[in-house]
């Protein structure tokens, strides 16, 4: 009898992700049609062909419902303060050269709260990959309005409807500095997967924003349906421009969503630009900084 | 572990405390420093701007001092020994950070040259007002250590036993200079390196599948490791079990947060630095800390040359506080003077350990200089001739 | 004895270096404690600034000047500032032909010196300071005379230590002749 059970328990396949994550944290707690968890696929699935040593990957975030994914991730993971995963990421990196970091959170989190640091680590162009999962909402405080959330969209800080104009990340990013720029959809898991692994594989500041449902708060407080049908507005909706301009890429609400790989270039990042300088400066007194 | 030869600047020197500090934090082996430039401690990072390059630190100019007082904690996760250098609009802007320092264990050390305030006050000239903020600015519960100098050389020792505490005990170390102390310019003698003592990061060296992040020691702190490891950690600042799982339920809180308090609570006697001066036959114990430990010294030599039987209790560590020491002091004396350049801080921290033994008295200051002399002498007088 | 000293002048005429030359002399190479501060805020940008030093043989406990026994003023405004600060039967140094002593206190020792044209006369205006400590060393003899070159020559410039000497040694041989001629 035992042995039998023991069979059928080796016969369930196992979760192709599941070395990837913290299994002993799940469930999550994500909402049934939230598009976070899709991204998280995605991000593992990209890790997973990257070739990254995976002890040498950090993953920080900061609060909210994205904010969530460092903890179920089997990587070095820190779950920070509210908008301040690019300042603590910033330490890491700089303080270990030899880690990838990345830095996973929401558009709250990165753009309100932690704005003034995302600009300036891209200024900076700090090597790192900053995935911003955008559900035009505060998600795990309830639905209020964030500096993504479009014109006329309802939020319940907006209970009469959003007039202030959001930020236009891919823009916002691109005129930073930033030296990869890509916009997604939770749709669009194949472009995104492939985009994920690119801005891994790219040495300074990458930018990923990941557009994604919140059925919960977003899609039922404006009447756009449950998340199946988010997903379908994703898919009908989007249109893929690569090398886009950025300007032209601003979201309004329920308009065409324009994704593709907006910025690809290459700029010496940081530590390189601060191994050059003081090498100039001091000659052969500079030991190179590797950490 | 001793201190690293090529960096440690052996020799006399003279120098004003901020400079002091940055010394002493390169000898104690700091190699990362994240700030923002804030009147009167900007002259800490630039020293160590100028230093850090040949020694292989690294020091950024975050684009505020909420990012520096993150940044810190970042590094200390990838390995590095890391500061950051305020004053007190800063100061206020960390706290938050303060408290996630104390929640996931993180050593490291905030500096905070005091000014005048609140809000932006008097950024060139000196205060004690940051002391009770120090202690319990951030939210919730938690234990601390901050440390009160009160010349350039102190700034020096004390800032490597900053870095020493926050390693023993895994908690954020407040170092609570103020303007006068890190403006003042006097002779600072740096030791041979072989004579520094560096307390080394508790990293843990058990079995790889053993390890708990968050299981504490007998001494109640947790052995730690960094990322790149391959532990793949889990540090959160929310209230966590020992593996560093997020847990927010009652039971998990009660198990934890006690322990960030015991740590330092039931440590304290090891914890606890204070100087004492004629306390044997004392009636009047005058209790300062900081640049006011100096300004109090002619009035007590004045009112002693007078017979007045004055003692001076000094506190070196402020956080965690002697309570015993005033406790016993208080069944014994007849009265406890308590000069600070704020408007009561510490004063309120004897008279709670006083217990109603012995009266206090506050000669309070609202900064911009120090303490006439004689205002600490008068309140000597006063306390004798009948409350 | 603890003996507070004050150094007045403009920015740009190397107050605070003088104070600082001062304080090194004294604390590392003069077997004495010494204690620096200098005025910061906009008075040390422009108009009137100051440094403070307190010279003791024990250790110094209260760290500000209140009424020093010796003050070098640079500029008629550190003059106006300052003089009536110093101490019954202080001296005063002024720097001869940039300060007027007007009201000069009776109990006070005054000396001066033409720091700004024996700098000249050197070749460099900007060793005025350096001039005027020397003479301050001459005239109070506070500090030890080859304390105050090794602090002179540890504070200077790298490949300004000669000029500063001599501009030290200048005013420092003025000072003894003021001293003999006024003891004569």
């Amino acid at each position: 009898m035992d042995e039998q059970i023991l069979e059928i328990e080796e016969s369930i396949p196992v979760n192709p992700i599941e070395s990837f994550l913290r299994t002993d944290r799940i469930p999550h707690i994500w909402c049934p049609g939230c598009g976070i968890g899709t991204t998280v696929n995605c991000f593992t699935r990209a890790l997973e062909t990257s070739g990254l040593d995976l002890n040498k990957v950090s993953i920080v975030s900061g609060i909210g419902c994205t904010g969530r994914v460092a903890g179920y991730l089997n990587l070095d993971s820190f779950h920070t303060t509210h908008g301040r995963p690019i300042p603590f990421a910033t330490g890491l990196k700089l303080a270990n050269p030899e880690l990838k970091v990345v830095v996973y959170s929401g558009d709250g989190d990165l753009f309100a709260i932690g704005g003034n640091h995302f600009i300036h680590a891209a200024r900076r162009n700090l090597d790192m990959t900053v995935i911003c999962v955008n559900n035009s909402i505060y998600g795990m405080t309830g639905g209020q309005v964030a500096p993504t959330t479009p014109i006329f969209a309802t939020a319940s800080t907006t209970p009469h409807g959003n007039f202030e104009q959001p930020f236009n990340l891919p823009y916002l990013a691109d005129s930073c500095g930033a030296v990869y720029v890509a916009r997604w959809t939770a749709y669009h898991v194949r472009h995104l997967t492939k985009s994920i692994k690119e801005a891994l594989a790219k040495k300074g500041f990458s930018f990923i924003e990941i557009l994604a449902p919140c059925p919960t708060l977003y899609s039922r407080r404006n009447k756009l349906g449950d998340g199946l049908d988010q997903m379908l507005y994703y898919k009908e909706n989007s249109e893929i421009k690569h090398g886009a301009n950025t300007k032209e890429v601003a979201l309004e609400f329920q308009s065409k969503i324009i994704v593709g790989k907006f910025v690809d270039r290459d700029r010496p990042d940081y530590l390189t630009l601060m191994n050059e300088h003081y090498q100039k400066k001091f000659g052969d007194k500079y030991t190179p900084y590797k950490g | 572990m001793k201190a690293d030869p090529k960096a440690v600047l052996t020799g006399a020197h003279f120098l004003d405390g901020d400079h002091a500090c940055s010394e002493g934090a390169i000898a104690a082996g700091c190699r990362f420093v994240a700030g923002y430039p804030i009147t009167p401690s900007t002259e800490v990072v630039e020293r160590i701007a100028e230093r850090f390059p040949l020694i292989g630190g690294v020091f950024i100019q975050m684009e505020d001092e909420i990012a520096s007082s993150i940044a810190i904690q970042g590094a200390v996760w990838a390995g590095k020994k890391a500061m950051t250098v305020t004053s007190g609009p800063g100061f206020s802007l960390m706290m938050e950070h303060i408290g996630l320092a104390a929640m996931t264990e993180t050593p490291c050390v905030f500096v905070d040259v005091q000014r005048g305030g609140p809000s932006t006050g008097l950024p060139t000239q000196p205060a004690q007002g940051d002391m009770m903020q120090a202690r319990w600015g951030s939210h919730g519960d938690y234990g601390i250590i901050a440390l009160s100098p009160n010349s350039p050389q102190e700034c020096f020792d004390l800032t490597i036993k900053a870095f020493n505490l926050s390693e023993q005990y895994r908690v954020p170390v407040l170092f609570m200079m103020d303007e006068c102390v890190g403006h003042m310019t006097e002779r600072v003698i740096i030791p041979p390196a072989e004579e520094i003592n560096i307390f080394p990061r508790r990293f843990y060296e058990g079995p790889r599948d053993e390890y708990l992040p968050f299981k504490p020691d007998e001494d109640l702190v947790p052995k730690i490791v960094k990322a790149g490891d391959g532990y793949k950690i889990h540090v959160t600042g929310l209230t966590h079990d020992e593996k560093g799982y997020p847990v927010m339920t009652a039971a998990a809180q009660e198990k934890l947060i006690p322990r960030l308090v015991n740590k330092i609570k039931l440590n304290a006697e090891k914890i606890i630095e204070y100087k004492e001066d004629n306390i044997d036959d004392a009636e009047v114990v005058v209790v300062t800390y900081g640049i006011t430990s100096r300004v109090a010294i002619p009035a007590i030599n004045q009112a002693r040359q007078e017979g007045i039987k004055v003692g001076h209790l000094r506190l070196i560590v402020v956080w965690p506080f002697p309570e015993k020491r005033i406790t016993e002091l208080a069944g014994r004396i007849k009265s406890f003077i308590v000069p600070e350049l704020n408007q009561g801080q510490i004063f309120y921290e004897v008279e709670r350990n006083a217990y109603g033994k012995a009266p206090v008295y506050l000669v309070p200051h609202a900064g911009g200089t120090v303490h006439n002399p004689k205002d600490i002498y008068n309140a000597i007088i006063k306390s004798l001739k009948g409350k | 004895m603890r003996t507070e000293i004050k150094i007045g002048g403009f920015g740009g005429q190397g107050v605070i270096l003088s104070g600082y030359i001062l304080g090194r002399a004294a604390s590392i190479y003069d077997n004495k404690y010494a204690t620096m501060i200098q005025a910061f805020g906009p008075e040390a940008r422009g108009s009137a600034c100051s440094a403070q030093v307190i010279v003791d043989p024990n250790i110094i406990d209260y760290p500000y000047i209140t009424n020093p026994q010796i003050l070098v003023v640079m500029s008629q405004e550190a003059y106006a500032k300052f003089s009536s600060e110093l101490a019954p039967g202080g001296i005063l140094i002024t720097e001869e032909e940039l300060v007027n002593p007007i009201n000069l206190r009776k109990d006070v020792k005054h000396y001066s010196i033409p720091a700004t044209r024996f700098a000249e006369e050197l070749g460099k205006k900007l060793v005025v300071n350096i001039v005027m400590i020397g003479f301050m060393t001459a005239v109070t003899k506070l500090i030890n005379p080859e304390a105050m070159r090794k602090a002179v020559i540890a504070s200077v410039p790298k490949g300004t230590e000669d000029l500063n000497l001599k501009a030290f040694d200048k005013g420092y041989q003025y000072g003894l002749n003021v001293v003999s001629g006024k003891s004569n």
